[in-house]
């Protein structure tokens, strides 16, 4: 870990290379993004102000992968063959499909699934991404959850169903406690992926953060400041992620422990 | 088995159950010609087996004799695929939570909860299965508690006991579902010496107060003081039964002798 830049050093390796565009005003022109000028400050707010979508996209689309990942994993514990191939099927084939095709897919080709159903269920670039990361990303989680599951020695569920609880109750108040602490950790790594590739819901019109960055960039023609800035929201939104998840794997360490 | 030697069970297994009609004897398990496989491994062979209301059957037999096995089978954590095994009265099927907690189980790694403490590890069955309120299952593992000795550790985790607590508590959490068999493969196995009689001792109440049990066990020395019927597995199959008097004094067949020399000769 000590080898890797620590989150102060990016934030400072940023700094240093704005600091230097500054002295050379050829090659950087921060201008565009400056706060004491007032097209700076309005450029600023307009790239900020895609925050929340994509956090509300993110944080949705994790919610649904962790739910659905979840569903998805139980079969996959199963004794039976063909229950297990429930998930095998699932899991290698979501896992396949690169997402922008899967956007596409969903985006463009869902509605018209629901038209020659006689349904009307138009879709927005909001749910449209949300549904295309939830999907995708619940491959993944699932085989989280499988692994984490699996690591549960077995006795854990022979002694449970010894005392009478069901497949459900032994999973809720049994199995999913202890695994949690296993599962965590990747899960955490695959809500900061969905951080990251909810970028791809800008190619649909989401007027997310990466969707306002390119605008403005096509008005304003400073790429280099402004996807700098881009990546720098990023950045803080990913580290933020980090903290709580660190936070709450010590509150669940201590939690063992006593 | 041979009931004439125990006439107070004798006089047990002529009750007629319940209202169903009909004198049946109160059998707590039957085995009939059980069968299984493990892949092409014929595991158990035609194994058939009685076992009366407050009867105590000891199994005893070398090391992969299917011991194991047997009693996995009657508490569902194994499938037969041959024969029929009946727990109080009815056909057992595949699904494990219908035994209900109905079948106690102790096991020789414990298998107790490691992430709640003692008293929530008892409170959870009774809670979630049997519908009892908290301060109902709280005062019933207080009670069973008391009786494995233990009623000072109930706020403590798993982790932090001996083995020998660790098993008494597993045996509490079994005891709080009010089963009406006990199942017990090898509990002493995974202890340490100085903690086998602790745990002994407390089952061996549980046989005075009429509990129904069987026990996989090498402890001879416990067998002989409860059991009213020894069997004895090797290969898959049930080799020899009865009363422990002759079986400890007279095995029949060659391969319980050579066990038995074997086991009670250190
Ligand atoms: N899940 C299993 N799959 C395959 N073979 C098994 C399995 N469980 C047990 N066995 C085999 O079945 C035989 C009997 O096992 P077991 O009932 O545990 O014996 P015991 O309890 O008498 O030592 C052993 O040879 C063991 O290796
Ligand atoms: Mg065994």
């Amino acid at each position: 870990m000590s080898m890797l830049p620590s989150s102060r050093n990016l934030v400072l390796m940023v700094a240093v290379l704005g600091l230097a565009g500054c002295a050379s005003s050829s090659t950087w022109g921060w201008y565009v993004i400056n706060p004491a000028t007032d097209t700076g400050w309005t450029n600023i707010r307009f790239l900020i102000n895609g925050m929340g979508a994509t956090i509300l996209i993110s944080v949705i689309a994790a919610l649904m992968s962790m739910s659905f990942g979840l569903i998805v994993a139980l079969p996959g514990l199963s004794s039976r063959w063909y229950i297990r191939a429930i998930n095998r099927v699932y899991v290698e084939f979501i896992r396949a499909i690169p997402l922008l095709p899967m956007l596409f897919w969903v985006f463009y080709g869902l509605p018209i699934i629901f038209k020659s159903m006689g349904l009307d269920i138009p879709i927005d670039p909001f749910w449209g991404a949300i549904i295309t990361l939830a999907v995708s990303d619940s491959a993944f989680t699932a085989e989280i959850y499988r692994a984490g599951i699996q690591s549960i020695a077995r006795g854990q569920t022979e002694a449970a169903q010894t005392v009478g609880l069901n497949y459900l109750q032994t999973m809720r108040y049994v199995i999913l406690p202890q695994a949690i602490r296993r599962i965590l950790p990747p899960l955490a790594n695959q809500f900061i992926y969905i951080v990251k590739m909810s970028a791809f819901a800008s190619v649909i019109g989401m007027q997310e953060l990466t969707r306002r960055a390119n605008e403005l960039v096509v008005t304003e023609y400073r790429p280099l400041e402004i996807y700098s800035l881009l990546i720098l929201e990023y950045l803080v939104l990913v580290l933020v992620i980090s903290a709580a998840v660190r936070w709450l794997e010590r509150r669940m360490g201590s939690d063992e422990r006593n | 088995m041979n009931l004439s030697a125990f006439p107070d069970k004798a006089q047990v297994d002529i009750w007629p159950i319940g209202q169903c009609g009909g004198v049946m004897a109160e059998i707590a398990i039957e085995m009939i010609d059980v069968n299984k496989w493990f892949g092409d491994f014929h595991v158990l062979k035609d194994i058939n087996l009685k076992v009366s209301l407050g009867e105590r059957v000891v199994i005893c037999g070398p090391s992969g004799s299917g011991k194991s096995t047997v009693v996995r089978c009657i508490n569902r954590l194994e499938r037969h695929q041959k024969g029929v095994i009946k727990v109080n009265g009815s056909e057992v099927t595949d699904q494990p939570e219908d035994l209900g907690g109905d079948v106690g189980m102790v096991f020789q790694q414990f298998n107790l909860f490691p992430h709640l403490s003692v008293l929530e590890n008892l409170v959870l069955g009774p809670m979630k299965s049997r519908g009892l309120s908290r301060i109902e299952a709280e005062d019933r593992a207080a009670e069973y508690l008391e009786r494995v000795k233990i009623p000072e550790q109930a706020d403590k985790r798993p982790g932090q006991l001996s083995g020998g607590q660790q098993q008494r508590v597993a045996i509490a959490r079994s005891l709080c579902m009010e089963p009406k068999v006990m199942l017990f493969d090898e509990p002493t196995s995974a202890l340490d010496p100085e903690m086998i009689s602790e745990v002994l001792d407390v089952m061996v109440e549980l046989a005075e107060e009429g509990m129904t049990m069987v026990v996989v066990t090498h402890e001879m020395g416990f067998a002989r003081k409860i059991a009213d019927q020894m069997v004895f597995m090797d290969e898959g199959e049930i080799v020899e039964t009865g009363a422990p008097a002759a079986f400890f004094e007279a095995p029949k067949s060659k391969r319980c002798r050579k066990f038995l020399s074997q086991i009670l000769s250190h």
